[in-house]
């Protein structure tokens, strides 16, 4: 137990000894110091100018978006279908790529640990790092602008998510129900089929919901890089700076995110 | 009675062929989902017009985009790559210091076993908010108040970063072990000294743990944040794409999944030691 011992000899407890302590002050100062310095960073590419007039400004905006324009809600309900029809065909397409990924992935069912095994986690590195909206960006350039380019830059993005949960499922199976399959002379898509397959089904179905309700938040952003969806139309209405038309979309796109929010939380209650 | 009926219910399945049990057991709710799913996915890739002319000419595109990641280039534009990288990792630690620092006091209040109940409502409903706004519509919004530059995505960051902390902060918080925070009580401490000795303690690895990921999440959505004006390397890398310059984008991605890669690991291997 760490402890000083004083000028006439008592022994005095302390939480810490004296390297440990050292080192604690240490790291504090250095994150210290590398925090101000990004601080100093930050404030001197600012216009302070501009901030300190920010709760005007932000004022004035809130006097403009109120109240919202209701009427406008009419050329809303098709952009509202389409984005979710971008957010669920997307999450469609991704488990129909991700479930052959993460069987490579798994540790217990990949064909080859060290030649397929690094391909799968690869993939799925790559699609989860870039963000959905730099996918779409990138799709926009390429096969052109609309709700294709968003559909699949949504199901890009979530392979690599859901084949990482996936994938963990999967090695986290029981072995002795795959044993017990395999026992009986199944081949080896019988054993995964009927060994594999339903331990992870209610995985698999969490996942898909859990994903379809981030597909569905991040769907209504898409449209600002031209991916389709309401993205669009807020898009238009931020660049005309017509502010009640831009607080009628983000109730909309709350309302929509709360819902979603709603209905997963129903369906991974009632599977898990 | 019931021994002769389950006889012959034996009796019955013996001899018939064993059928794997259906994933959803009611038939009503399996076949009205089934079709249900069928109609809607026909009207919705109904309702998806796609030119595949476009399309087959842009695969061309996305050809010379594929071959540009192995071909990146990293010199010619070096500079601004630099300098949108140093940015977005400095709002990125900036933001999550800071949105760490304003998540703890909430978190606080949104545990139902430390808070009573007018400031949990409180703060579970900040947590909300921040949850539910996406953060790029955040960072529009911020944009449109403080001008362009790192400060609106630094502000987006930290507001993201509260919701994200708060939440899980909060319901480890609410698991904590009772007889440990009691046992500090029990000695008379204020409660100030019961929070710091009996449930700081008990959630701090996880605090850890979850500040290193929340660090790793800011630095991948600050790649975005550009996209809006908000700084960093998403501008760049908008600039990029819309210049045709693929070869630049492709290093800019590769530099973003390598660093996403390093934050990854390094979180995980802080996370195993903390906990």
């Amino acid at each position: 137990m760490p402890q000083v011992i004083a000028g006439d000899g008592t022994k005095i407890w302390m939480l810490r000894d004296r390297r440990s302590q050292f080192l604690r002050w240490g790291a504090w100062l250095v994150g210290t110091i590398v925090f101000l310095w990004c601080w100093q960073r930050i404030s001197s590419a600012t216009e302070w100018f501009f901030v300190w007039g920010a709760p005007e400004v932000a004022a004035d905006i809130g006097s403009r978006a109120l109240p919202p324009r209701w009427s406008y809600m009419e050329k809303l309900w098709e952009p509202l279908w389409d984005t979710i029809n971008i957010a669920t065909l997307g999450t469609f397409f991704a488990l129909i790529m991700a479930v052959p990924v993460a069987f490579l992935a798994a540790r217990n069912t990949t064909p080859s640990a060290l030649f397929v095994r690094p391909l799968a986690l690869l993939v799925i590195v790559s699609t989860r790092s870039i963000n959905s909206l730099i996918w779409a960006l990138l799709l926009v350039a390429i096969i052109g602008p609309g709700i294709f380019a968003g559909m699949v830059a949504i199901s890009i993005r979530s392979i690599g998510f859901c084949a990482k949960l996936l994938y963990e499922a999967i090695e986290e199976i029981d072995t002795k129900q795959v044993e017990a399959v395999t026992a009986t002379g199944a081949s080896r898509w019988q054993v995964m089929a009927y060994g594999i397959v339903p331990q992870i089904m209610p995985a698999f179905a969490g996942i898909a919901v859990f994903r379809w309700d981030i597909n569905i938040r991040e769907s209504t952003v898409l449209g600002l890089v031209g991916a389709g969806g309401i993205g669009l139309q807020l898009k238009g209405s931020l660049d005309t700076l017509a502010w009640p038309q831009v607080t009628l979309i983000l109730i909309v796109i709350f309302a929509t995110v709360i819902l979603s929010e709603w209905v997963s939380a129903k369906v991974r209650g009632a599977v898990i | 009675m019931s021994a002769t009926l389950a006889e012959d219910m034996l009796g019955a399945r013996i001899g018939q062929p064993w059928k794997k049990p259906p994933f959803i057991r009611r038939p009503w709710l399996r076949w009205t989902l089934l079709i249900g799913g069928l109609l809607y996915f026909v009207v919705a890739m109904g309702s998806m017009e796609v030119n595949w002319t476009r399309v087959w000419q842009g695969l061309d595109r996305g050809w010379q985009f594929v071959l540009a990641f192995t071909n990146p280039d990293f010199t010619s534009k070096a500079t601004d790559i630099r300098e949108g990288l140093i940015e977005s990792a400095i709002m990125s630690i900036a933001a999550t210091v800071v949105g760490i620092g304003l998540s703890i006091p909430i978190a606080l209040g949104a545990a139902r076993n430390i808070a009573p109940l007018p400031i949990y409502l409180f703060c579970r409903g900040i947590v909300a908010l921040s949850r539910a706004l996406n953060e790029i519509i955040v960072a529009i919004l911020l944009v449109a108040i403080f001008g362009f530059g790192p400060m609106a995505g630094f502000l987006t960051l930290s507001f993201a970063t509260i919701g994200f902390m708060a939440k899980l902060l909060a319901e480890d918080i609410e698991d904590l072990d009772r007889s440990q925070a009691e046992a500090v009580r029990a000695t008379g401490a204020r409660w100030s000294q019961w929070i710091d000795y009996g449930v700081q303690p008990q959630v701090m690895p996880r605090l850890i743990g979850l500040s290193m990921y929340r660090l790793d999440i800011n630095f991948r959505e600050s790649a975005v944040l550009g996209l809006v004006g908000a700084g960093g390397i998403g501008a760049t890398l908008n600039t990029a794409f819309d210049r045709y310059e693929f070869d630049t984008a492709a290093a800019i991605l590769l530099i973003i999944i390598a660093v996403v890669m390093a934050l990854e690991y390094l979180s995980g291997i802080i996370r195993a030691r903390v906990q």
